[in-house]
């Protein structure tokens, strides 16, 4: 993790909204009957050549929060700025030109290598289909950046002309990066890149990762529900339960005083590779409720251990408690 | 089978050899596996994907799917050995002396049948209860495992538990004919953290409260050091090292193992992380001799000729390395 050298926001989210609809079963009368509350009013900032992990139990909303500022998928309400841009109008209402450079300047590294790349293409394909798309590169210099992409990303020459079936995962997660960095882009959502890969492949990529983002300055979302590796990888992490972000800090900062109840019991459930290291471990009660009906005021409080009745009847506010310290909890005072 | 008291030896794996006879060409998932259990502790296995781990594991329940053949080795479980026994015999052990639990505990359960069916097939299966009395226990062990309202559950069907409460019906089933032995094949992997820590609590309690021994097969060396006493490290399905947790982290023998722990990122501070080159190994045509030289650092011409053996470093440590001797490896500060 590099020294963080500008204070340029790059991205930015302000109350972003999105609601997915249940219906009834049945095929003519269909009738909607609730919604999944998967992202309910996350706003963050990723400056440049920041990291920004966004953490969470699965069903929290941290990929619909990624898609919904790729517009993946469209938001309910809220909006999302890349460099001072509004992306949700740019790319409705804006010249081919003005959408084409703002897909250009963000991308996405998937979670399964083994989904992401197309069987029936080689390498070579793969990495210049962004070229064909995007004109940036005058033909004649496809191969050229095709290899460099591979030797950037610590692939070989070779490689170019092989198939995915022919590649370990880890070496499929390098391609999916340098297929993102074919359009050099200045954002990249990484969605958990490195779950899928072996312990000892890990590294590799998580150490290609940072290299790449000291060499191009760029910003990452990196979504995790790995702490550890986003002690390592990320400058500030930001912590989400059903939907909402509710604490946010610089790493080490929150890896030393986490503040909210769920981030304390999130990182004591960890375990901890060293047996002389003995956490005491928070067992929170019962499981991450379904978020058709999160739970009213504080979503945390039927797990809990410190809800009184404040938590039960009023929503907590985005207290600023520390500088880039921020946490939503009626008792933050207790434990900070 | 004859008696075995608290910390005597219960299962002895003995050069375990299990293949894989593919189409592609033959898989040696399993080769010269060694490695002991005793009454009441708790041993690790671990290893990346294609250490052998699992299919170890498989081996000596006897439960190896096809392709794939035990070739040679020897199972000792109390006193007997497995690998002679009668696929008869063999049912009667299952389930009930040794039993195991599954990372995805979606599919294995029976989306069919109601956790009471499932939870009672295995006692009526071996022994003679009636439906009350199977019931009744069934009850008592959903209990046993933390599942609240067991009564009204028991009628109920998997898809109406969460991925947590899945597991723990698996737990309980495993644990319906009290076994002495219990495999957790990676029982955590598919949970949420919160829920794996309620798991892996749980998972403590009952084998001290049952005086289980326990074996942990994992990649998550977190895990291993939470969980166990004595870990056996698998590296393309050989063993590189089997120690006392405490040793392994602090001291640790093969490089692999020492690889394998600067590799992995840790929660509680930041460090740099090595890098180990290279992929892990085909199994089809694995690396000559040691089968982690093409990764090591350390690797000389030897290390390419000759298959490394399992020697006694001191203390019950042992290690499967030619140059252990020179080596002072760099554990963790």
């Amino acid at each position: 993790m590099a020294q963080l050298q500008s204070q340029q926001v790059v991205l930015e989210a302000k109350g972003l909204v999105k609601y997915f609809p249940v219906y009834t079963k049945g095929i003519v009368l269909k009738k909607r009957v609730g919604s999944v509350h998967a992202v309910d009013g996350v706003s963050f900032q990723i400056r440049e050549g920041e990291t920004l992990a966004l953490v969470g139990e699965s069903g929290c909303g941290k990929t619909t929060t990624a898609k919904v500022i790729l517009n993946l998928e469209a938001p309910d309400a809220g909006q999302a700025f890349f460099e001072g841009k509004e992306i949700y109008s740019t790319l409705k209402r804006g010249t081919t030109a003005e959408k084409l450079a703002l897909r250009r300047s963000m991308q996405l590294v998937f979670q399964n290598p083994y989904g992401s790349l197309d069987p029936r293409m080689t390498v070579y394909d793969i990495l210049s289909e962004p070229f064909e798309i995007h004109r940036h590169v005058p033909k004649s210099e496809w191969k050229e950046r095709v290899y460099e992409l591979l030797r950037m990303v610590g692939l070989e020459e070779y490689h170019a002309e092989r198939y995915p079936h022919e590649f370990s995962g880890g070496q499929r997660q390098r391609i999916c990066i340098a297929r993102a960095l074919a359009v050099d882009p200045k954002f990249i959502v990484a969605d958990e890149p490195v779950s899928s890969l072996d312990v000892s492949i890990r590294a590799q990529i998580l150490n290609l990762l940072m290299d790449l983002q000291k060499q191009k300055n760029l910003s990452y979302l990196y979504i995790s529900h790995d702490l550890s590796s986003v002690r390592q990888i990320s400058h500030r992490v930001a912590v989400m339960y059903l939907g909402e972000i509710v604490e946010e800090a610089p790493t080490d900062e929150l890896f030393a005083r986490p503040v909210h109840p769920y981030t304390q019991a999130l990182m004591s459930a960890v375990p901890i590779p060293d047996p002389e290291t003995k956490v005491q471990r928070i067992i929170l009660p019962g499981e991450v409720p379904s978020p058709i009906n999160p739970p009213p005021a504080c979503r945390f409080h039927p797990r809990c251990p410190y809800a009184t009745d404040i938590c039960r009847e009023k929503k907590p506010e985005w207290e600023k408690i520390g500088p880039d310290h921020f946490v939503s909890c009626h008792h933050w005072r207790k434990f900070f | 089978m004859t008696e075995i008291k608290e910390g005597d030896v219960l299962l002895q794996v003995e050069g375990l050899t299990t293949y894989f006879f593919t189409e592609a060409g033959i898989v040696k998932a399993v080769e010269d596996v060694s490695y002991d259990v005793r009454k009441g502790e708790s041993v690790g296995l671990v290893g990346e994907s294609g250490s052998g781990k699992t299919v170890s594991a498989l081996s000596v329940m006897r439960i190896v799917p096809k392709p794939g053949r035990i070739l040679q080795g020897r199972v000792n479980y109390a006193g007997e050995d497995l690998l002679m026994k009668s696929e008869e015999e063999m049912r009667k052990i299952r389930g009930s002396r040794i039993a195991m639990i599954f990372q995805d505990p979606t599919s294995s359960l029976n989306p069919v049948y109601s956790v009471e069916t499932q939870l009672t097939e295995i006692m009526r299966q071996h022994q003679d209860l009636t439906r009350e009395e199977a019931k009744d226990r069934a009850r008592k062990l959903l209990e046993l495992v933390g599942i609240p309202e067991a009564e009204k559950r028991l009628s109920e069907y998997p898809h109406q538990f969460s991925g947590g409460m899945k597991q723990r019906i698996c737990i309980a089933r495993a644990l319906a004919l009290e076994p002495d032995l219990l495999f957790g094949d990676e029982p955590t992997t598919n949970l949420d953290v919160t829920i794996q820590a309620q798991v892996l609590e749980l998972l403590k309690k009952l084998q001290k409260d049952l005086h289980m021994s326990l074996v942990m097969i994992t990649h998550d060396m977190g895990i291993i050091a939470d969980m166990t006493q004595r870990v056996v490290v698998l590296y393309a399905g050989r063993v590189a090292e089997v120690s006392r947790t405490y040793d392994l982290y602090k001291h640790p023998r093969h490089p692999y193992t020492e690889a394998l722990l600067a590799a992995v990122p840790r929660l509680d501070k930041r460090k740099v992380l090595e890098v180990i080159p290279g992929n892990i190994p085909n199994l089809i045509d694995p690396p000559s001799g040691c089968r982690f030289h093409p990764r090591c650092k350390y690797a000389t011409e030897i290390c390419k000729e000759k298959v490394p053996q399992l020697e006694d470093s001191g203390d019950g440590h042992l290690v499967a390395c030619h140059h252990w001797r020179e080596l002072s490896l760099r554990a963790e500060e």
